[in-house]
């Protein structure tokens, strides 16, 4: 379980973001655009519905054989890896994680990270905490690196500025970089690769994430398109490479289904340009390559998800962020609403597992449950009802047992539940629901014309004047 | 107890009673779907590299190092980073010399500290070999070597690859279990398709973020 010095006091203030971002008419343009895209370009990947369905099961059982020997593969992996020459660190909770990092940073006196892309670090607020260190963390995926100029967290797991548009995007390099004004796209990458070039070289560790972790081989693998993942473990001296113990595989053969579905899912290509399989430092007659690499295997509430066989399933998930390009609430809202590393369905099902339910308890009521994210997850988290649980665990009384989640009853009433148990006696004794029907329908003129938030965008429910029993009666009889 | 030991512990006790999930491999379904015949393998792969900005050259083993001057030449590129201790390396380096060209070589033959600056801001191509590609997904394996480092297909902004086209496979499965990859790994095996790419910016595809902005696979059609 989290450590509860890390969570947040107050829960996640979801609500205001949202109403926020919805008059925001600007993001929302940028959004439904990106989404449309991202949805076109999945679909043009899998013509074969067929191959698609049969991929995504192949996908679920590789992955939930993985879980169902987690431990031993853990074990496996850590051998492996310690054989190739990487050192491998466990850590239970985001700060020992962090002192982890640091503990190597200050080793090797280093002042200068490069970073690629990994969610598992912005989980970590690696940046900050070692920016509070004298430590300057550097992001070098093109995305992370605009919105890290803006301040900003990333607002999608695969496209981290996708919030913004090319003249957003020109404004920022125009006043943080000191370059003219230009709203080229071509050039405006040329800025970016041209500032960050000299950040790989002068760097004195490189951070990645992983996508897999191989424990057959003991190998670390890497999905990008930009190079800067490649940079960034290949040129500094140091590589370290944070991850989520749940990201482990059992063989290598086990990545060739998981890639086709990632890469596909993510950005709709058959592969992505890079494919880095990383299983050792730079060996004695190798010219190039960090002379160390570390792996810093990460729980943070993992172990609390996997504790549970139905909450499990959790763990399955790739981060391909196919479930947040077609959520009708994501696309409306964007990435930053969320207040959360993991925007959209699946931040919806692990930030609890992550900060505990105080603090995400209107997250898992964020959905209209239309099951369409359960229904593009390549590897069939059932997500709909994975978030019906989380809503069940937030409102089950706190004391209850089994105890399933840090956090448990966070939204739990009393009032709620007495207005529940009259409800089911209601329903369940024919007099009295006869009586109370009788009531609605005859006192119907009292109903309030504002009942809270329903009324704000909608106009108040009157009941009928005559319940459906009596009119059913009225037109068949009593048959 | 430390925190492996903790987290160990805690996962084993998720799992007491349980049964590991049984390996149902789906071979035919990474591999059936993804076949080429001999006629149109080497087509896909160029059709999938070309897709990503990649140019493909169909050549033959004597007269890719002619392509190579000829594709440098176009570019306005007069040095061109190669390994000397590779026979292709020693077939390039022999084509220079017998057509005294004027393109000076580079070789990558000392630690990237000896030379990062060079290497960084002053190297504008290189060549490598690979290990084959994948027709499926358009993909060339690098399998770099003490001789053929790792940053060689990464740093210079223009890198040249040379394929074999009987070292071509239909997909990934067939490639990786040929290979016998789970036996052993580099350092560091990897795919490449194409030149380095991003659409990070208004989904608008740019080349060349970080690696190489542009990338050519010569296909040796007799090797």
């Amino acid at each position: 379980m989290s450590n509860p010095a890390q969570t947040p006091a107050q829960p996640i203030t979801f609500k205001r973001n949202a109403r926020e971002a919805l008059a925001d008419p600007q993001l929302r343009r940028n959004f439904r655009g990106a989404m449309d895209f991202l949805m076109d370009k999945r679909r043009s990947q899998f013509p074969d519905g067929d191959e698609l369905e049969r991929l995504r099961a192949f996908g679920n059982r590789v992955r939930a054989r993985a879980l169902s020997k987690l431990p031993e593969l853990l074990e496996r992996l850590d051998a492996n890896l310690s054989r190739n020459g990487v050192r491998v660190h466990w850590a239970e909770t985001v700060e020992e994680a962090n002192a982890i990092v640091h503990g190597i940073v200050e080793r090797h006196a280093a002042k200068k990270i490069i970073k690629g892309k990994s969610m598992v670090s912005e989980e970590m607020e690696m940046n900050h905490y070692l920016g509070d260190r004298g430590v300057d963390c550097l992001e070098s995926d093109m995305g992370e690196f605009i919105v890290q100029l803006r301040e900003e967290k990333p607002a999608h797991i695969i496209m981290p500025a996708i919030h913004l548009n090319a003249g957003q995007v020109a404004q920022l390099f125009h006043d943080k970089l000191d370059v003219d004004y230009t709203e080229d796209v071509d050039r405006l990458i040329q800025i970016g690769r041209e500032t960050l070039r000299r950040k790989f070289f002068e760097a004195d560790i490189g951070v990645s994430g992983v996508n897999f972790a191989i424990a057959e081989t003991g190998t670390l693998l890497l999905v990008e398109n930009e190079g800067n993942g490649r940079m960034s473990t290949t040129v500094p001296p140091v590589h370290i490479a944070v991850t989520g113990i749940e990201k482990v595989v059992e063989n290598l053969r086990d990545v060739i289904p998981l890639l086709s579905l990632l890469t596909r899912s993510a950005t709709g290509q058959a592969i992505t340009t890079y494919v880095n399989m990383i299983s050792s430092p730079r060996k004695a007659d190798e010219l190039d390559g960090p002379q160390e690499v570390h792996l810093v295997l990460l729980d943070n509430g993992r172990s609390q998800a996997f504790a549970d066989g139905e909450l499990r399933q959790t763990l399955n998930c790739i981060r391909c962020g196919a479930c947040m390009n077609h959520c009708p609430v994501y696309t409306r809202i964007g990435g930053h609403a969320y207040g959360t590393v993991y925007p959209g369905p699946i931040g919806k099902i692990i930030t609890p597992h992550m900060l505990g339910l105080e603090t995400t308890r209107d997250l898992p009521t964020a959905s209209s449950m239309c099951g369409a994210c359960g229904e593009v997850c390549p590897v069939k988290i059932p997500i709909p009802s994975l978030l019906r649980r989380l809503r069940e665990e937030a409102v089950r009384p706190p004391a209850a047992e089994p105890h399933h989640m840090r956090g448990q009853g966070a939204k739990y009433s009393k009032k709620e539940t007495m207005i529940w148990k009259a409800w089911r006696k209601l329903n369940t004794s024919p007099g009295l629901y006869r009586a109370a029907m009788y009531a609605g329908t005859r006192l119907r003129g009292l109903m309030p014309a504002n009942i809270g938030p329903w009324t704000e965008h909608r106009s108040a429910p009157k009941p009928a004047a005559r319940t459906l029993h009596e009119l059913a009666r009225e037109h068949l009889g009593d048959q | 107890m430390n925190a492996k030991e903790r987290i160990l512990g805690k996962l084993r006790a998720s799992l007491q009673g349980t049964t590991p999930v049984a390996d149902d491999y789906d071979v035919g379904l990474l591999t059936e779907p993804w076949r080429y015949g001999d006629e149109t393998r080497i087509a896909r792969l160029r059709q999938m590299l070309e897709a990503v900005h990649g140019e493909t050259l169909l050549t033959t083993s004597a007269e890719w190092p002619a392509r190579v001057v000829e594709a440098l030449s176009a570019r306005n590129i007069d040095e061109l980073l190669i390994s000397p201790a590779t026979a292709h390396g020693q077939q390039f380096a022999g084509h220079l010399a017998l057509t005294g060209s004027a393109l000076r070589l580079k070789a990558y033959d000392r630690p990237v500290e000896a030379w990062k600056d060079e290497l960084f801001f002053h190297t504008p191509a290189s060549l490598t070999g690979t290990l084959g590609g994948i027709a499926a997904t358009g993909s060339l394996v690098l399998w770099p070597t003490p001789q053929e480092p790792r940053l060689m297909s990464l740093v210079p902004p223009f890198h040249i690859a040379l394929l074999k086209a009987s070292e071509v496979r239909d997909n990934f499965h067939e490639f990786m279990h040929e290979h016998r990859w789970a036996a052993g790994l580099p350092t560091n095996a990897l795919l490449v398709s194409g030149p380095s790419k991003t659409a990070d910016i208004q989904q608008t595809l740019a080349y060349g973020a970080h690696g190489p902005k542009e990338l050519l696979v010569l296909i040796l059609e007799d090797a």
